[in-house]
């Protein structure tokens, strides 16, 4: 087991470091972020003097050399634009841009299982087409266009609810929160949802696929055999077995439904990660979207090692195939 | 494109009529942009230093048509060849409450040019200079040669309190805690990404503006920003997209403001290598660069109808260009129109210059950096196609694109033949774009920084260095028309497309003094009472 697990740190750190050369170089190849900083009016002389201030003078083996050093001490370099630390940078927007995806995938889980369930139990009802019908326009509008519209409908023509950023906040657990306030709920509806709608999608798909298969298993009609009542059989015995894919998918996709979050905070100028990430690469702060990458990439293969550790707990076959391989 | 027409055209139609209150003490302001921090002194760009306008005053202040006004220093005169006296006004408080006077002046000269991290340094302004205090109210301010545009540098530089200490930092403004200035607003905080808030200085030494606070949001998307405005989440917005223009228009509850910029769009030509990247004989082969040859340059200028580009692509929202500058500015000479469209005529000129039949080229442009910008790449290629100049088109974002078409060639030179830009001229006056357009590149005097054609003329070195080395105002104006004469009307140093035009638009009521510097600066919005 232990040399199981030190095999896969070791193959989990040539990744990582496989990525942030491949993130650094490309990221240094594009454009030259001196002509997104500095002042038309400014002269050669000041031009050359934000390059070496920047490191840009260097060749880039020289300035990946100076990033992997400080980077083994925590580092990830300074936002050229603000001057802070890119990481400080990204966790103080960390919140806004966690919050929506949580509420977006208790959206998805709220609407999507009953929604599901009722779809796979009569597929054939017209109401249960209508649900199907709307779970592929989920999937296939594409999030930019469908957050605009969402504005025109419920903020410019209704007038329900606001168009724009994040409204008041309060602190919670040491982070600022909005969802704790009147005016915090009513902005973060529109965005959760427009950022839910893909996987409400998912969640309805694979609700019903699993309502369909277990609604017609023997245990189930040995529950109704019994008498018990449908909903007792629909929400114990039915619910229980079809959450287990659920729960999986939703696990896996939590990640990218953050990283999915860069298209709905542009449109509705929500102040998180994906919206600073999207205008470092506009205005080429190299250090942040390197940063930034440099996260995710962390994520992903925690995330990733972790599901082999507790496979390979869970099922031995894995650490054997592993050991003979 | 489609879409979001119908979409304002919705929104228009249903939009329930939401004046402003009368009472109305808080504006909303929807920004394209969002400054990188509160320090007046870390980043010379735009949006910062519309941004500390509104809560640090200057020692010169500029008006929409960028003219100068007094500003923490009322009045302001050359004493000798090389120095300048400003007479500092008296009886100016700071927010924190503390006096204003010589000693906080020259501490900010001593602290903009020397901000750790600046990726744009304030030095543009103060290097070269040294200052005196004279006494409390009075500053001498000296230079080695004589200087005319000190007054205009002067309305550059923000002025901090002395009293946050030398040692204060960047990360001290953007908390607030030394974000004290002598503008008509105090900060009040600052949360990146999603607001500013600023409240009005109850003791500002002018006159008071309308509103009692300000609530700034970043709102980076167009059709979001617009979006924004009809929904009444935010009362103005700045830089309103061009597409969306004729339906706010015609919208009641809608008000626009417009006004002409100090930014003109201009071609900008390989003028220094026989052997051009981008220059090719009909055909592909090669050539020699025939853009070296004014009358092949005056062809071009011939050739493009400006008429069509401010009606078509511009959609009416642009003025035809013919020099540096439009009407009104200082340096613009009246013997200077834009070129009228003769077709015929450019194309006798490319036979004279021996082209009959054309040649091959390819424009490069920014494709979101500047209104409709790779637009009016497609439409000037058309026109140059039509005169036997077989253009093509690529675009690119300004991310890519500067760096290429000032330094993507070989030994750092430029990379393109063919280009379109835009110079918009803070100082207002035509020194400006000639020194870093027009003027022979030169890196270690800092002259034509931004020539990326490499338009080199002594005789226009020469006016254009004496202009900025005289003092006397009509001697500098005529020196500037000079120069412009030469470089644009007989050498098409550049080719001058149009001046750009920028939009504001609040709720109906709320009228905006449109800034030749397209800043947003919420004192110049008013509502009609």
């Amino acid at each position: 087991m232990t040399v199981f697990i030190i095999r896969r740190l070791m193959q989990s750190s040539v990744v990582v470091a496989v990525m942030s050369l491949l993130v650094f170089v490309g990221v240094n190849i594009v454009g030259d972020p001196v002509d997104m900083l500095i002042n038309p009016e400014a002269d050669q002389a000041e031009i050359e003097r934000v390059m070496r201030d920047l490191g840009l003078d260097r060749p880039v083996h020289e300035q990946y050399g100076y990033f992997v050093v400080n980077a083994l001490q925590g580092d990830l370099g300074k936002s050229f634009i603000f001057g802070e630390p890119a990481l400080q940078l990204i966790v103080q927007r960390m919140p806004a841009t966690f919050e929506l995806a949580i509420a977006a995938l208790l959206i998805a889980v709220v609407l999507g299982i009953p929604l599901g369930v009722i779809a796979g139990l009569r597929p054939g009802a017209p109401s249960s087409k209508a649900i199907m019908a709307g779970s592929i326009l989920g999937f296939s509008l594409p999030s930019f266009w469908v957050g605009i519209m969402m504005i025109m409908l419920f903020a410019v023509m209704l007038g329900w609810l606001p168009s724009t950023g994040r409204g008041d906040t309060v602190p919670f657990l040491g982070m600022q929160v909005s969802f704790l306030t009147w005016d915090g709920l009513q902005h973060l509806l529109l965005p959760a949802i427009n950022l839910s709608l893909f996987k409400l999608s998912l969640v309805i798909r694979l609700a019903r696929a699993g309502t369909r298969e277990v609604v017609h298993q023997d245990y189930i009609k040995f529950a109704r055999a019994k008498g018990l009542s449908e909903s007792r059989v629909v929400l114990v015995h039915l619910l229980k077995n079809i959450m287990i894919p659920v729960v999986t998918v939703l696990g896996l996709e939590f990640g990218g439904l953050v990283a999915f979050s860069v298209v709905t905070e542009t449109v509705f100028a929500w102040p998180g990660m994906g919206k600073l990430i999207i205008d470092s690469l506009h205005e080429l702060d190299r250090p942040v979207v390197v940063a930034y990458l440099m996260i995710v990439v962390l994520m992903f293969v925690i995330i990733n090692l972790l599901v082999d550790i507790v496979y390979s707990v869970l099922d031995p076959r894995v650490r054997l195939q592993d050991a003979r391989a | 494109m489609q879409f979001r027409k119908f979409l304002i055209g919705a929104a228009l139609a249903a939009v329930a009529a939401a004046p402003v209150s009368g009472q109305a003490a808080t504006l909303t302001v929807g920004l394209k942009a969002e400054p990188s921090s509160i320090d007046p002194h870390y980043h010379n760009l735009g949006p910062n230093n519309s941004m500390a306008a509104h809560y640090f005053s200057r020692l010169v202040e500029q008006d929409d048509k960028l003219r100068l006004l007094p500003g923490l220093a009322v009045s302001w005169k050359p004493v000798g060849d090389t120095t300048w006296e400003f007479k500092l006004r008296e009886g100016v408080k700071f927010h924190d409450g503390s006096d204003f006077n010589a000693d906080d002046v020259l501490f900010t000269f001593e602290r903009a040019p020397n901000v750790p991290n600046s990726p744009s340094s304030f030095g543009t302004y103060l290097k070269g200079k040294t200052f005196a205090k004279v006494d409390d109210y009075t500053i001498h301010i000296s230079t080695e040669r004589p200087y005319p545009l000190m007054p205009v540098d002067m309305a550059a530089v923000p002025i901090i309190s002395s009293d946050v200490g030398a040692d204060v930092g960047t990360a001290d403004f953007n908390s607030g805690k030394a974000a004290i200035g002598t503008g008509p607003y105090r900060f009040v905080e600052w949360v990146p990404g999603d607001r500013l808030v600023i409240e009005r200085n109850e003791d500002y030494f002018d006159a008071k503006p309308e509103w009692e606070k300000i609530v700034f949001k970043p709102i980076k998307s167009g059709p979001a920003r617009v979006a924004a405005l009809l929904a009444g989440d935010v009362d103005f917005i700045d830089n309103v997209p061009p597409i969306d223009i004729p339906r706010l228009k015609g919208d009641e509850n809608v008000q626009l403001s417009q006004g002409v910029s100090s930014r003109v769009i201009y071609l900008h030509m390989d003028q220094f290598r026989e052997d051009s990247p981008f220059v090719k004989a009909n055909g592909g082969g090669d050539i020699k660069n025939p853009l070296l040859d004014v009358r092949v340059r005056k062809a071009i200028s011939k050739a493009l109808d400006r008429d069509a580009i401010v009606d078509r692509v511009m959609e009416g929202v642009a003025i035809k260009a013919g020099q540096l500058l439009p009407e009104g500015f200082f340096g613009v000479t009246p013997n200077l129109q834009p070129e009228p469209y003769d077709p015929e005529g450019a194309k006798a000129l490319l036979a004279e210059a021996g082209y009959p039949d054309g040649f091959e080229l390819t424009i490069h442009g920014p494709n979101d950096r500047y209104i409709n910008d790779a637009k009016i790449c497609e439409a000037v290629a058309q026109m140059l196609t039509r005169v036997g100049i077989r253009t093509a088109v690529e675009t690119m974002p300004k991310a890519v694109y500067f760096r290429r078409a000032s330094r993507g060639g070989p030994d750092n030179s430029p990379e393109f033949s063919f280009i379109l830009v835009g110079w918009g001229s803070g100082t207002g006056e035509s020194s400006s774009p000639l020194r870093s357009l027009l003027h022979t590149y030169d890196k270690d005097r800092g002259f034509g920084a931004s020539n990326r054609g490499r338009h080199s003329d002594a005789e226009v070195d020469k006016l254009i260095e004496d202009a900025l080395a005289t003092v006397d105002d009509d001697a500098r104006l005529k020196l500037l028309q000079g120069a412009t004469e030469l470089a644009i009307g007989r050498n098409q140093g550049i080719i001058p497309t149009h001046y750009q035009v920028n939009t504001w638009a609040g709720k109906k009521g709320l009228s905006y003094t449109a800034r030749a510097d397209e800043r947003t600066i919420a004192m110049g919005v008013t509502s009609d009472k």
